[in-house]
């Protein structure tokens, strides 16, 4: 029987292996998790929902996902070569909404990051599209709103 | 009670005592060469922030950021935080960011729209163009609160191209004097409006550890493009790519004096209203297709040259860059610390899908998740980590300058020259050498 809860751990579920892939730098597998006309957005403007028509750090559909992932995987990139190590906690599930078509989950991301002596702390709101395909969740949108996102920020050499 | 005009405006202590003299200050600077110390000394930053950034003109804003009266953005000049507001009769002004009370910010919002600036701390108001309106419980100053010396302090301030500048020094030349040969390049940038105003969106910021000078050498530096932006390259189609390798190319870097340089690397997209016939390049076919539905064929082509940005960096010293399709802003924070802003420019009411694929452009190089300007900034951080290894050692600025020749606007050398770096620090030690 699905339930909320059952729906909100099945979502869970899902961000916890992303989150997990994203550490462990298994980009190709996190590829994977995506329906293919998803969006990973990033936003400068925490309060932004017109993506398209505005600018973020990042807007990538497949195609932007792919690159960045290739690039990370590259070596071509002194930025990226040495990877950062990255820890991310996820917690603080919330489910927004919840129909046979999607599913609207958001949460809390910690994530620190180390690369060549320095650690750095990133904190951020998530908010998850995932769409039920069959038996399994594909993510159909993530927005990440760092808090700090209409700040000074470093350059950011991994996936949030 | 004193008045503005004698007021000294310089917040700066430049009586240390372990400040260089100007004769030491020029050996520092030599014709292919500066010394490493330009990048890590303290009292030379400091120094900077008297002699440059408060002498000369300085970019605060572009026109389209403060559209309408009262609108506003705050920035800094050199450290020194200012407004740049447009007041009622659409002068816009430059004001110290200051109340004349007891020194706190009027303002701590990044942009916006306002009727007045008033104090937070005790209520001092003041009109848009800084004047004193009023304040709280008047009557404890009897006669002695002299309102018309207590404006907000207001700098010279003048634009060209909608490109809004603003000075401390009252004697310093004409703006369009300063700008000189740099302003025909202006015009041209300008043209990636299409027809359309040009409007600057947000920007990326971010910052780097590293001397402001490192990032202004880039601007106008052909030669690192290939090999620090090669993850860049591999990202785009072959087509891009090969326009992108320029190094070998027709290009060229002119010194266009005063400290400003144009470095040109794509020359046949330095006029964007011109070659209307040139073949669409592939990665705008879609792009093309989608605006003939509404477009005759000689706006399309003239809005999908304009998207792609223009084929040239022009670097205004000391502190703003016309960058191929984004204005570039930097900003000194310490002598090993530098904020960077990377402002969109788009055309203001011009085709939605044109202006998208100008944000998914500048997003994929620009930005602190972008394709490029992390591994800029990379390389920026190492120059300034290596050069605390061996103080007695220069900083080489010597290539192209064998085939350098002189033109009408000033010396000219291949895409891949330094000579737009070389122009920058002869200004840099002019500024920094001159008497009072």
């Amino acid at each position: 029987m699905t339930t909320p809860d059952s729906v909100l751990i099945a979502a869970m579920s899902l961000i916890n292996l992303e989150g997990d892939l994203l550490d462990q730098g298994e980009f190709n597998a996190w590829l994977a998790l995506w329906q293919r006309d998803g969006l990973y957005v990033v936003p400068i403007d925490p309060q932004e929902t017109d993506f398209k028509n505005t600018l973020n750090y990042a807007c990538d559909d497949h195609e932007m996902r792919e690159r960045r992932v290739k690039r990370l995987y590259s070596g071509e990139s002194i930025s990226t070569t040495p990877r950062a190590r990255t820890l991310r906690t996820l917690s603080r599930f919330r489910l927004l909404e919840s129909n046979d078509s999607v599913i609207v989950v958001r949460g809390a991301q910690s994530l620190w990051e180390h690369r060549k002596g320095h650690s750095r702390h990133y904190a951020a709101d998530i908010t998850w599209h995932l769409k039920p395909q069959g038996n399994t969740l594909l993510i159909q949108q993530k927005v990440i709103r760092l808090i700090n996102s209409d700040d000074v920020l470093h350059s950011i050499g991994y996936i949030l | 009670m004193q008045c503005d005009n004698i007021i000294n405006i310089k917040n700066i202590d430049t009586t240390a005592p372990a400040v260089p003299d100007r004769a030491e200050i020029a050996a520092l600077v030599q014709h292919d060469r500066v010394h490493t110390s330009l990048y890590n000394s303290d009292e030379l930053f400091q120094l900077e922030l008297d002699r440059i950034f408060s002498k000369t003109w300085v970019w605060v804003a572009h026109a389209s950021e403060i559209p309408e009266t009262g609108s506003f953005k705050t920035t800094e000049i050199g450290t020194q935080p200012v407004i740049v507001v447009r007041d009622r009769k659409g002068t816009v002004h430059t004001l110290l960011n200051r109340c004349r009370h007891r020194a706190a910010t009027v303002c701590e919002h990044r942009s916006g729209k306002t009727n007045s600036f008033v104090c937070p701390y005790h209520g001092w108001g003041y009109a848009l163009d800084g004047s004193l309106r009023g304040v709280p419980h008047p009557e404890s100053y009897a006669d002695q609160l002299e309102k018309g010396e207590l404006g907000l302090v207001s700098l010279r301030t003048e634009q060209y191209a909608g490109m809004i500048f603003a000075t401390f020094n009252n004697q310093v030349e004409p703006l369009e004097d300063f700008l000189g040969p740099a302003k025909k390049w202006m015009d041209l940038f300008m043209k990636q409006g299409a027809g359309f105003p040009i409007k600057t969106g947000p920007a990326h910021r971010f910052r780097f550890p590293g001397n402001w000078k490192i990032q202004l050498e880039n601007t106008t530096d052909g030669y690192h493009f290939p090999v620090v932006h090669r993850s860049f390259l591999s990202s785009v189609d072959k087509q891009t790519e090969e326009m992108l390798n320029f190094v070998d190319g027709s290009g060229y870097v002119e010194d266009l004096g005063n400290g400003h340089s144009v470095m040109v690397m794509i020359p046949e997209l330095v006029d964007l209203d011109a070659n209307l016939d040139a073949p669409i390049p592939e990665r705008f076919t879609d792009l093309a297709d989608a605006l003939r539905q509404d477009h005759d064929e000689q706006q399309v082509r003239r809005i999908v040259r304009a998207v792609g940005g223009s084929g040239f960096n022009l670097n205004i010293f000391p502190n703003i860059a016309c960058s191929m399709a984004f204005f570039r802003v930097l900003q000194p924070i310490s002598v090993n610390e530098t904020e960077i802003h990377h402002a969109v420019i788009m055309m203001d009411g011009g085709p939605e899908i044109a202006n998208q694929a100008r944000l998914r452009l500048h997003e994929h190089f620009q930005g602190p998740m972008g394709f490029g300007t992390p591994d800029d900034s990379e390389a920026w951080e190492r120059v300034q980590r290596g050069a605390t290894s061996g103080n007695d050692l220069w900083i080489m600025l010597n290539r192209g300058l064998a085939g350098e020749y002189r033109t009408d606007d000033g010396l000219r050398s291949d895409v891949s020259a330094e000579t737009g770096m070389r122009a920058a620090y002869q200004m840099w030690k002019k500024l920094m050498t001159e008497a009072e």
